[in-house]
């Protein structure tokens, strides 16, 4: 508690536009040599507050002191001549650079100034003449004789300097050019100093890997070294957890608390209770955009935390039901995808995905995930193996939705129907109109479940068999939504086929849009409202509600609660769960590992676009499912070193 | 230390989030206001003739019967080729190809009139015509269009070369047909469209009459095809993002096919309405850079049909009675009508900019921030792109910027 203050802010305000106030009179202080956290929901100002410190915005009012002494950050560098260094979320690295090269970057080399190059050297060599003249003095007035050897090599020597000065000085702009040219002339003498950095506080790289080559976490550590190397003494990281492995992770936080101990003040924003209470010194809530309290870590829990970040009370358990009678609805045997590069982004993926079951994906991110998705889904072409659909039919009636008159006859034929009495169906001389009749008053139902192939279907056959896919939130408005429409014409994007009539029908959209934003509380001034206009989490509430809506067999979640609030997050979890309730085969991509093992009734671990193993989500713990994650690519990586 | 960056940044650029109509349009209307006041004073430098400038500029347009009709024709073959882009641009294919699909379909018109003249009823030669020039317009519009769906080239090089094809195929026609070889194909006799008449507005008969009419025909169907029809809203679903398009089963290459084959038809038909209608015979500069004039034309008008009623006959308004300034004030040449519509475009699309973003300056009093209201602190907050401009939306502006330029030059 002691500890001399680093930073204090005081009263900052800072709004974008008229409306949106990002913070609001917030007051806070940040010590020497702790670790503060920055807690808060998505949107409620943290990373804002804290660009303000780096320099990247500027706050409409309020003040920051460094070290007790006013302090004005108009850009990144004033934030580095007061030694705050940010790491942000998305990395600023130079792809084909070393990560010393990286680190340096930017610093310039002491300035070659060929005028005072000049003068030194006037002043060196008129120096070094003065000194042999006086010399050639002495020698005369001591009696010496002209001429002699003596007397030669003095005046040899005076010339020598007089030539040596003339070339030297002429030649002062051919320097300044080759001390340009000399390429990586200072990732050469900084190298030593990098070193040291990585050494003091423990961190695993290798200076001379180019970045391209490296891992997220290994990309983070070059960030953290680069505020390091400039000198910072607070560093504010952005997330930095979000990308991480719980063994990355844990490493992070041994080189944060090296630091610590070396006297810097760190900041880490995050919206993850866990990590607060395992890193941190102190907690500093925020709630849209106002500075609730700031708590010793020692003296709060979990709980208190969330109330003040939700201002109410949260209930945080996901109820989680066993399955019932889970059957197979998806096989992937042997799936392979192929990546924009021709890389093989799903290599050779095999499992089944069970009716009535939360199947997780775990996998660091850009793993083969979205590929997998998109492959089951039509949108990507599955270049190898299948993907068999158990459509669930049995005892229930064809329709016309995905079948014509000729197949159902064709199929009658070869004997997969039967009545309701329980008699097979013929429907040899039967007239056409019979047939529809028959249909349409659901008299012909299905012996066994229909099984499908669904590796040459286009997207919308796919669909239309039940299978749906909810995506990304940061993609949501790429695929899925279109941001400039309203909420109404999204809905239609599903329906608006529907009927002979050449116009698009909006009655039953609209509806579905006022059920969907009452059901699931959408935020929106009204039905009509762009969806780019709405928060995250009410794009992902309308984008899942609409898949959710048309009563899916197979419903594909993709990070659906990326950048979402606690409540929205747990409205989501809830309906995946509802929708595993109705029998329906739940696919759930998630990153946070503590709600993958909670929500989950198996997990599979993607790790380099293949299995890395499929493991019972009730017994299995965080450490191994992180250790799934990274030890496969390891292990096929050095499997390709020894075969090259 | 603390003197050299004390002060803060003197205003910043924020973009608009919401905008009523009413601001738009008053926005946009002092833009056209002051365009207008420094039109009419850098024109008094010239003519030292301050009201001269409003005087020939309406008389340019308004001052008799035949220049009455002359707008009303430029207007309609401008909107319609407007008409035309206006799909394809609603879903991102930037066809820059509309000069040389109307020309095509001139030329065609130009074909039937010159080699099937007088041997079969005028009616029949005009439906020959009219399928021959939207046929020809169609496949200007295809090939582009197929080669972006199978191969996705550039359909904006690929549109403007065909440009040229057209024009030179235009001149191979002329140079084969007119033996003279003067290169000029004369006036042809036959395949008029006929001329109405309308007791007390046009009594004896207007040649620009129907092509009026079916001009503004036009405009209402494009604008309940692009507003209420299945096939508008695929367009808007593939110019707002082919991902979600493919997502939802959308087959993009059959749309972008299926519209460019609009696109192209309608150019074909503004062709031969310019033909039939107005010239009656065909060299390769007849559409005149209307083609080009169009993209300006559909932008300003932000894609919306009846919007372009407006813009359109801004363009045209703009155009006649510069040249009628220039003609009056006999000031040196047609370049100063060029200068006069510059100036009034760089108010009008400069304009939009204040519509996009909105410059915050420096807050004097603290009693001002503190009274903006908390209504939605979350929206954007974390988003360092609220403050600068998106790419897309200064790439539009800049595509304007490029119209416009070609306008002046």
């Amino acid at each position: 508690m002691d500890k001399p203050i680093a930073i204090e802010l005081k009263h900052i305000t800072k709004t974008f536009g008229a409306k949106v106030v990002a913070n609001k009179d917030v007051t806070m202080d940040l010590r020497k040599g702790e670790i503060l956290s920055i807690l808060g929901e998505n949107g409620s100002g943290k990373t804002t507050l804290m660009n303000m410190l780096a320099g990247i915005y500027y706050p409409d009012e309020g003040k920051i002191f460094v070290n007790g002494e006013e302090a004005t950050i108009k850009n990144p560098k004033d934030a580095f001549r007061y030694k705050i260094g940010m790491i942000h979320q998305h990395f600023k690295l130079v792809d084909v650079f070393t990560a010393a090269d990286n680190v340096i970057l930017g610093e310039k080399m002491p300035e070659y100034s060929v005028r005072k190059e000049y003068s030194r050297l006037q002043k060196k060599y008129s120096e070094q003449f003065r000194e042999i003249r006086s010399q050639e003095k002495d020698y005369i007035e001591k009696g010496g004789k002209r001429f002699s050897k003596e007397h030669d090599d003095l005046i040899r020597k005076e010339a020598r300097i007089v030539t040596r000065a003339a070339i030297h000085m002429g030649s002062l702009g051919w320097i300044k050019l080759w001390k340009h040219a000399k390429f990586n002339h200072l990732s050469r003498y900084r190298v030593q100093t990098l070193q040291k950095i990585v050494d003091t506080y423990g961190f695993e790289l290798d200076l001379s890997k180019k970045i391209y080559e490296m891992s997220v976490s290994e990309k983070q550590t070059v960030e953290i070294i680069k505020v390091l190397y400039r000198g910072a003494d607070v560093l504010i990281l952005d997330e930095p957890t979000a990308v991480l492995t719980p063994q990355e992770i844990k490493k992070l936080f041994d080189v944060l608390r090296k630091m610590r101990e070396n006297g810097k003040s760190i900041v880490i924003i995050t919206h993850k209770l866990n990590e607060v209470m395992e890193i941190s010194d102190r907690v500093a809530v925020l709630r849209k955009g106002e500075h609730i309290a700031t708590v010793l870590t020692s003296e709060t829990n979990e709980k208190q935390l969330t109330e003040m970040m939700v201002g109410k009370k949260v209930d945080l358990n996901i109820d989680r039901k066993d399955p019932v009678d889970p059957k197979p609805r998806l096989f992937i045997s042997h799936m392979t995808v192929l990546n924009k590069d021709g890389r093989r982004a799903v290599d050779d993926v095999s499992f089944t995905i069970n009716g009535g079951e939360i199947l997780g994906i775990a996998g660091i991110s850009g793993n083969g995930q979205k590929e997998l998705l998109e492959g089951i889904a039509g949108l990507q072409k599955v270049q190898n193996g299948e993907v068999i659909f158990h459509n669930p039919k049995k005892d229930k009636p064809v329709t016309f939705y995905h079948k014509s008159l000729k197949k159902i006859k064709a199929m009658a034929e070869e004997g997969f129907f039967h009545y309701p009495n329980g008699e097979k169906v013929d429907l040899k001389g039967k007239k056409k109109k019979e047939i529809v009749r028959l249909v349409n008053e659901e008299q012909i139902l299905f012996y066994e479940d229909e099984i499908i192939n669904l590796k040459h279907k286009s997207p919308r056959e796919i669909q239309q068999l039940g299978i749906k896919l909810s995506f990304v939130p940061e993609d949501r408005l790429n695929m899925g939504l279109v941001g400039n429409m309203s909420i109404v014409d999204n809905m239609a994007l599903r329906s608006y086929r529907k009927g002979r009539s050449i116009f698009v029908n909006k009655k039953k959209p609209k509806s579905l849009a006022d059920k969907v934003i009452q059901e699931l509380e959408v935020v929106t001034p009204s039905d009509m409202t762009p969806v780019r206009r709405l928060s995250g989490g009410n794009v992902q509430k309308v984008l899942v509600g609409r898949e959710i809506s048309s009563s899916p067999k197979v419903l594909m979640a993709a990070y659906p609660v990326r950048g979402l609030d606690i409540n929205s997050s747990y409205l989501i979890y809830n309906l995946l769960n509802r929708q595993k309730e109705k029998n329906v085969a739940v696919v759930f991509v998630g990153e946070d590992l503590d709600v993958l093992l909670a929500l989950s009734d198996r997990i599979l671990v993607l790790s380099g676009g293949k299995v890395a193993g499929i493991v019972d989500a009730r017994s299995v713990t965080k450490e191994e499912v992180g250790l799934m994650m990274t030890k496969k690519q390891e292990e096929t990586e050095k499997e390709e070193t020894e075969n090259a | 230390m603390r003197k050299e960056f004390k002060h803060e940044p003197l205003f910043h650029i924020s973009k608009r989030m919401d905008i009523s109509t009413a601001q738009k349009w008053i926005i946009r209307l002092s833009a056209g206001i002051l365009a207008v006041l420094v039109c009419s004073l850098i024109a008094t430098i010239f003519t030292h003739n301050f009201g001269g400038f409003f005087k020939s500029m309406g008389s340019g347009t308004f001052g008799t019967a035949i220049r009455r009709w002359n707008l009303l024709e430029k207007l309609a073959i401008l909107l319609c080729i407007a008409l035309a882009l206006t799909p394809a641009f609603k879903m991102r294919f930037w066809n820059i190809g509309a000069e040389g699909q109307t020309l095509i379909g001139c030329l065609v018109s130009a074909i039937c009139m010159f080699y099937i003249r007088g041997s079969i009823a005028n009616p029949l030669l005009l439906l020959i015509s009219f399928v021959g020039s939207v046929g020809a317009g169609m496949l200007w519009g295809f090939i582009p269009a197929f080669f972006k769906a199978k191969w996705n080239t550039n359909e904006t090089l690929f549109t403007l070369m065909m440009n040229y094809v057209a024009m030179y195929l235009v001149t191979f026609f002329i140079s084969f047909a007119v033996r003279s070889g003067s290169g000029v194909l004369g006036y042809q006799p036959f395949g008029h469209l006929p001329l109405l008449q309308i007791p007390g507005l046009a009594p004896t008969g207007q040649k620009f009459l129907l092509t009026v009419i079916l001009v503004a025909v036009l405009v209402v169907l494009m604008y309940v095809y692009l507003r209420f029809s299945k096939h508008g809203y695929e367009i808007s679903v593939v110019g707002e993002s082919v991902n979600t398009a493919r997502y939802i089963g959308i087959n993009v290459r059959k749309v972008i096919i299926r519209t460019m084959l609009l696109s192209g038809a309608i150019c074909g038909f503004a062709g031969w309405l310019l033909v039939t209608g107005a010239r009656f015979t065909v060299n390769k500069d007849l559409v005149g850079g209307d083609g080009f004039t169009a993209i300006l034309v559909a932008w300003l008008a932000h894609f919306n049909p009846l919007g372009m009623l407006l813009t359109a006959f801004l363009v045209v308004f703009l155009k006649q009675g510069a040249s009628q300034l220039v003609t009056d004030f006999k000031i040196g040449k047609d370049y100063f009508g060029d200068v006069i519509t510059g100036i009034f475009f760089f108010f009008i699309i400069g304009c939009e900019f204040f519509i996009n973003y909105r410059i915050n300056f420096k807050k004097r009093t603290v009693k001002a921030a503190a009274s903006s209201d908390t209504e939605n602190p979350s929206e954007g907050a974390d988003e360092p792109s609220a403050e600068a401009p998106t790419l897309p939306e200064a790439e539009a502006a800049s595509e304007e910027a490029v119209a416009a330029n070609r306008e002046v030059e």
